[in-house]
């Protein structure tokens, strides 16, 4: 008996740090998901069973990574940090090759994506950074934290992953607004990006992201090559029309015209068999869980938790945004998975991972 | 923490934070605002855009061609029909091994390197879920072969395809035409919409002038692809509508008797038989003719080569495509338009001394008999077919009356049978002659036209159509084939409209006469031209024979066959209808550089008018002994040649093909 009491103590206490509000929206939209991927995966039980896995893997490191308290994550920070950097280098120097870009690192018994640790890695210490400064920042300060950003993203983007780039920058540079940067430098620094962005085009990118570019400027240039994700996505989109099709019965993804629907591009199904009303819905489940993960940060007790689960909150939306603008057409092809309901593990765990850092900064009892 | 707190405002930048994160939030509630203000132009106001494209996506119209309509003769015998073609096809996705496979196909169907690296590339280029052809008109052999090994041969299937035959081979060739693969000409003037999986077109005869009556509606069946082409569901279907049966006039034992008489002769030729009554068609032979068979699948380069390149020009039909002068053949008519002109009655008598010589010339045009006829009437000129009574009465109307009076009878014009590409023939003017050569109309080119020389040309056609009037005393039905259409197996045949053309009105009806004792006479007078073919008919009949020059000789020579190329031979001609009262065929027959009509022409047209009126029992007989032992059947046809038969014959009078009249 006293052993079964400690064990439900364990697990009260295990589970008390969790946010049933974020946690229960978070399992709706990732039962959502299961449905639309049934249909996307056309109708695969085994595509079904592995993302089942992915899922139970990821709910378990959200409950551990949940009890992990902001003193403990400060300390670490700088080590994760700094560990995912000299990963990043690693992979650049032998990494090997996957998907024609160097994204993974090949430890014989386990391949991983070091780049996906700095989705965490960098907000981390860009909070980190923060904590211990006098807020507004200084702007000796903002040059450090830029830096703190700009490497790790730089490695990423060499590797080259635009997506993830994109995402651990976004991650650090939400940051980096959060701690309060005066608008000044925002609206100079964006006014600065558009101007830089031509140059950008010719010298910093590569001849398949410039050829993406291009692409999303003009679809039909290309309607069977790089333009046929994009064509086919937004006619799978368009044809739902308010209604949509119904479950299972998206002529595009059934009929096998949209491709990556399982991944990259799941919204498109989503959109032609659920229609409008179904992506508005969608849409604000996401919603919901910005503004959950906003609300924890607006109620951090302390800077470091502030704008940790501020800036992870905002890394989330950012996923959303690149996703879904890339699927309807609005934003060029960039390799970012629709979270949480996309096949795949890797940005699962990390975005539960995310969700985990979230709830356990709120609270104040630890187990650890 | 406590050393950090002098240099923190901890409640400030909680403020600081908590701005930002509203700003966060509302920037959040923009930016998804924004997608869906982009998914609203997608899905609702572009909605039925996307939608066409979606379904032009997935959905394939896979058409079904229609089965086109059969041809039969007037006795319901199949004169060109469907026979289903099989088909060896390969899908390249079903196919494991395919190397290996195609290589075991070889061996079973015996193709050559240069075929199988056809195939080969077919199926490379092609879409690997599309079928392939392999091989087209499979023998039974191979059929069986492949079917006892069909479980080693994923993939690969055997297919049914409707393919357009003529039983009958040449028979009636020219007339039926035949069928070709579509090109890009036809492309141009058909509805591309009602010729979706239609491969083959009407080309030539029948088949071009009926085509829309024969290619009936194509359906098409709506089925479900992926990406890849594969077909997934069937979403929707309208079946075919198969054409029009036709039934022709033609009488095919007529037609297939006058082929083989015109073989016989050994000399190129046409016979055109008309049922004067009506205008119907009974037989439009052409010698030599060609298979229509060839033509459908393409021919070849080489059987092209050989029938286009063949002097004999087997290609054009000499039965409504040929023009020849008409000779004496046309005399009849020419008393009738001198009668009718007035500047003749038919009991003057004009004195033929062996030629004529335009008052105030010495050119003389001589008659056929050297000695002369002596003083003549019009029928005996008629029958004894004197050209000096003709040269005269031609001079008298002369041309422009000459021609307008013939043109009544469909001369210079066509006839507007149901056949594409027919001649118009020749009725010269004198204002013809002044656009096409320049040169004024000379009197002595009257005199040349007087006995069917000269510029006057005609069709064979033609020829038989205007015997069918005078046979008729100017009643003027258009010459056609079509007889009656069949809309579907389980209907009546619905019959063909009848055209008749103006009528001939003679001042006085008597005239006719004139040219029907005279014609009756050539077959069954004394001192008729024709009398020997004439001689031992059953029936009463009339006739006129023509013997075409081909060659001008000269004013001092005189014509001798033995001295002259074949070509430069003259033509025998002959026309004819029978019986004398009501008249069930009007005739018209030329045989090329054969000599005299009556020689050649009439003998052979007396044949077909016996066959025709009497039934050739003598020759059915001897058909009966030769086939006691192959079939059991009423035996209505006439063959004489034993191995002809045995290709033809079977088909004719098979029971299967037999029209089962309605009423």
């Amino acid at each position: 008996m006293v052993e079964d009491n400690q064990i439900t103590d364990f697990l009260q206490r295990l589970f008390a740090d969790i946010d049933y509000v974020l946690f229960f929206t978070v399992l709706l939209l990732i039962s959502l998901g299961f449905f639309v991927l049934y249909s996307a995966s056309g109708e695969d039980f085994v595509m079904m069973k592995r993302q089942a896995i992915h899922v139970f893997v990821a709910l378990s490191v959200m409950l551990v990574v949940s009890q992990l308290s902001s003193k403990l994550l400060q300390s670490w920070a700088i080590w994760i940090y700094l560990g995912g950097v000299l990963v990043l280098v690693l992979v650049l120097v032998m990494g090997t090759v996957g998907k024609g870009a160097q994204r993974w690192l090949d430890l014989g018994f386990f391949r991983f994506q070091p780049s996906e640790i700095m989705k965490l890695g960098v907000p981390l210490m860009v909070a980190r950074y923060f904590s211990e400064k006098s807020l507004p920042p200084r702007f000796i300060d903002i040059f450090w934290s830029l830096l703190i950003v700009m490497v790790p993203a730089l490695l990423i983007a060499k590797q080259p992953d635009l997506g993830t780039a994109l995402l651990v920058a976004s991650a650090g540079l939400f940051g980096i607004y959060f701690s309060g940067i005066s608008w000044k430098w925002i609206i100079g620094s964006l006014l600065s990006l558009v101007v830089a962005a031509p140059l950008l085009f010719h010298y910093g990118m590569h001849d398949y992201q410039r050829q993406r570019v291009l692409t999303f400027l003009d679809p039909t240039s290309d309607p069977y090559g790089s333009g046929y994700h994009i064509i086919q996505s937004t006619i799978a989109i368009g044809s739902g029309g308010i209604d949509g099709k119904g479950w299972l019965r998206g002529d595009q993804s059934r009929l096998d015209f949209l491709p990556e629907r399982h991944t990259d591009f799941i919204f498109a199904v989503f959109g032609e068999e659920f229609g409008l009303t179904g992506a508005i819905l969608l849409l604000s489940l996401y919603l919901f869980i910005i503004y959950r993960g906003l609300y924890l940060a607006f109620n951090g007790s302390d800077t470091f938790s502030r704008l940790l689960s501020g800036s992870l909150a905002m890394t989330f939306f950012v996923y959303l945004i690149v996703n879904t603008g890339m699927v309807s057409g609005v934003l060029p092809v960039v390799g970012v998975p629709l979270p949480l309901v996309s096949y795949g593990g890797t940005s699962m765990v990390t975005l539960m991972a995310a969700f985990g850092l979230m709830m356990g900064l709120r609270s104040k009892r630890r187990l650890y | 923490m406590a050393r950090k707190l002098n240099i923190k405002d901890e409640r400030n930048e909680i403020q600081l934070f908590r701005s930002r994160a509203i700003i966060a939030g509302l920037l959040v509630t923009i930016a998804l605002m924004g997608i869906v203000g982009r998914l609203f132009s997608l899905q609702v106001s572009q909605h039925a855009h996307y939608v066409q494209l979606s379904r032009e996506n997935y959905q394939k119209r896979i058409p079904i061609p229609p089965v086109r309509g059969e041809i039969f003769d007037r006795n319901g015998v199949l004169l060109a029909g469907n026979h289903i073609e099989y088909v060896l096809s390969v899908v390249r996705d079903k196919v494991d091994d395919l190397d290996y496979k195609l290589d075991q196909i070889r061996l079973m169907m015996s193709l050559s390197d240069k075929e199988m690296r056809k195939i080969r590339n077919k199926i490379r280029v092609n879409n690997r879920y599309q079928p392939v052809i392999i091989k087209s008109n499979l023998t039974e052999q191979e059929i069986a072969i492949f079917s006892s090994n069909r479980p080693r041969f994923a993939g690969f299937e055997i297919n049914l395809q409707m393919e357009r035959y003529y039983p009958l081979g040449e028979i009636a060739g020219h007339v039926l035409g035949y069928v070709g693969r579509i090109d890009k000409r036809d492309l141009e003037r058909i509805d591309k919409s009602e010729y979706k999986g239609t491969t083959h077109i009407g080309k030539a005869g029948l088949e071009k002038t009926y085509e829309m009556l024969l290619h009936g509606k194509s359906g098409y069946q709506l089925v479900e692809v992926d990406s890849h082409g594969k077909q997934k569901n069937m979403l929707d279907q309208k079946p075919p509508v198969a054409g029009n049966d036709l039934y022709l006039s033609l009488d095919i034992n007529l037609q297939i008797k006058a082929e083989r008489e015109l073989k016989a002769l050994e000399h190129n030729g046409a016979v055109v038989a008309i049922d004067p009554n009506n205008g119907e068609v009974l037989a439009m032979a052409s010698v030599p003719s060609y298979d229509p068979n060839l033509f459908v699948n393409g021919i070849s380069h080489r059987d092209y080569s050989l029938l286009r390149d063949n002097p004999d020009r087997p290609l054009y039909s000499r039965a409504f495509q040929g023009i020849y002068p008409p000779g004496s053949t046309i005399k009849p008519m020419v008393a009738i338009a001198g009668l009718e002109a007035g500047v003749t009655d038919s009991q003057r008598s004009v004195y033929g001394k062996g030629y004529f010589s335009i008052p105030g010339s010495k050119h003389r045009y001589r008659c056929w008999k050297k000695s002369g006829h002596g003083h003549i009437s019009m029928k005996r000129a008629i029958y004894q077919s004197c050209d000096v009574y003709f040269y005269d009465l031609a001079y008298r109307m002369g041309v422009d009356r000459f021609s307008t009076e013939l043109s009544k009878f469909g001369f210079g014009k066509k006839t507007g049978i149901d056949l594409p590409h027919e001649k118009t023939g020749l009725m010269p003017t004198a204002a013809w002659k002044e656009k096409r050569f320049g040169r004024p109309w000379y009197p002595g080119d009257t005199v040349n036209i007087g006995i069917g020389q000269g510029f006057w040309n005609v069709t064979p056609l033609q020829l038989a159509h205007a015997v069918g009037i005078v046979s008729m005393r100017g009643k003027n039905p258009r010459p056609h084939l079509l007889q009656g259409v069949r809309k579907s197996k389980d209907k009546p045949i619905e019959p063909a409209p009848v055209q008749l053309l103006p009528p001939v009105v003679l001042s006085n009806d008597s005239y006719w006469d004139v040219a029907i004792d005279g014609m009756h006479h050539v077959v069954q007078g004394a001192g008729g031209t024709a009398r020997r073919a004439g001689a031992g008919a059953a029936y009463q009949f009339a006739g006129k024979t023509g013997t075409a020059q081909v060659f001008g000789i000269a004013q001092n020579k005189s014509y001798h066959a033995s001295r002259l190329k074949k070509k430069l031979h003259d033509h025998s001609l002959f026309v004819s209808f029978a019986p004398l009262h009501k008249p069930k065929i009007a005739l018209a027959v030329i045989a090329e550089n054969a000599g005299g009509g009556s020689k050649v022409a009439a003998p052979l047209a007396r044949k077909i008018l016996d066959a025709y009126l009497l039934g050739d029992t003598e020759q059915s007989d001897k058909n009966k002994k030769k086939s006691k032992n192959s079939h059991k059947r009423k035996n209505k046809n006439k063959h004489k040649d034993g191995k002809k038969r045995k290709k033809h014959g079977k088909k004719v009078s098979n029971k299967k093909y037999k029209r089962k009249r309605s009423r």
